[in-house]
């Protein structure tokens, strides 16, 4: 059947289509799920399947109590935990909790500062993840003044 | 519009390279709305690469919440001064942009 796509063609293209982006991919693999899920659950079950939560005082997160200004919160999250992997910031009532990722590698000590927004005042979770645990610490912040919306 | 480069500040102290970068970028939500009722679309970093000497040291994805203009501090082992810091960013339109510093 020439000029009609057959399928063992269409699969072809499918997969050196697939080995083709998978190659960037690989590298940069996006949580994409993970940041446009509106359930704090679904994000913990996408970035930490089974590995069990764990409340940790071993987590430094330094954060305003009081927020004046919601668009520019200010957070530094640092830790001694061995073997840190990455460091996730979510704040619950955020219409997508999930914030900020960061991944580590034994080069950059576990200690980043960023500046996130918030809707309104919320729990706040600092999250490190090793190999075979999840840490976390938390916070209440409130937010005089929102910044995720107009 | 225009993409800025990464403005980075870097300073070592007992091999310890302390990194400050400011990325400027509008870092939209797709939530707001402008004067005329219209959704502004979303636009924002999604991804920061940083490295040093060429090798990747630091990774970063972010979600819209993310400030405007960006401001990222972190911190590299073994620094020594001639070493350069890259920081690449990447949003979700396709755009990117970076800066490099040589430490001192």
């Amino acid at each position: 059947m020439s000029g009609q796509l057959s399928r063992r063609r269409l699969m072809q293209g499918v997969m050196s289509f697939l080995a083709l982006s998978a190659i960037p991919m690989q590298l940069f693999a996006r949580a994409k799920v993970a940041f446009e899920a509106t359930e704090k659950d679904i994000v913990y079950k996408e970035l930490f399947g089974d590995l069990p939560i764990v409340e940790s005082a071993d987590i430094k997160m330094k954060i305003p109590d009081i927020a004046e200004n919601g668009a520019v919160v200010p957070i530094t999250i640092s830790t001694d935990i061995e073997g840190v992997k990455s460091i996730f910031v979510i704040i619950d009532s955020n219409p997508n909790p999930l914030s900020a990722s960061f991944h580590m590698s034994p080069s950059s000590p576990a200690d980043i500062s960023v500046r996130i927004k918030m809707g309104k005042s919320s729990l706040v979770r600092a999250m490190v993840k090793t190999s075979d645990k999840v840490y976390m610490t938390s916070k209440e912040v409130k937010v005089t003044i929102g910044g995720c919306g107009g | 519009m225009a993409v800025k480069p990464v403005k980075i500040r870097g300073k070592i102290k007992d091999g310890v390279a302390k990194i400050k970068a400011l990325m400027p970028h509008p870092m939209e939500t797709g939530t707001r709305r402008d004067a005329k009722d219209q959704v502004i679309l979303a636009h924002f970093i999604e991804q920061v690469v940083c490295e040093l000497n060429g090798n990747i040291t630091l990774t970063a994805e972010w979600g819209p919440s993310v400030s405007k203009d960006p401001y990222f501090a972190f911190k590299v082992l073994d620094a020594k001064p001639g070493d350069t810091v890259k920081i690449t960013w990447t949003d979700n339109l396709g755009e990117s942009s970076s800066g490099e510093l040589t430490l001192k």
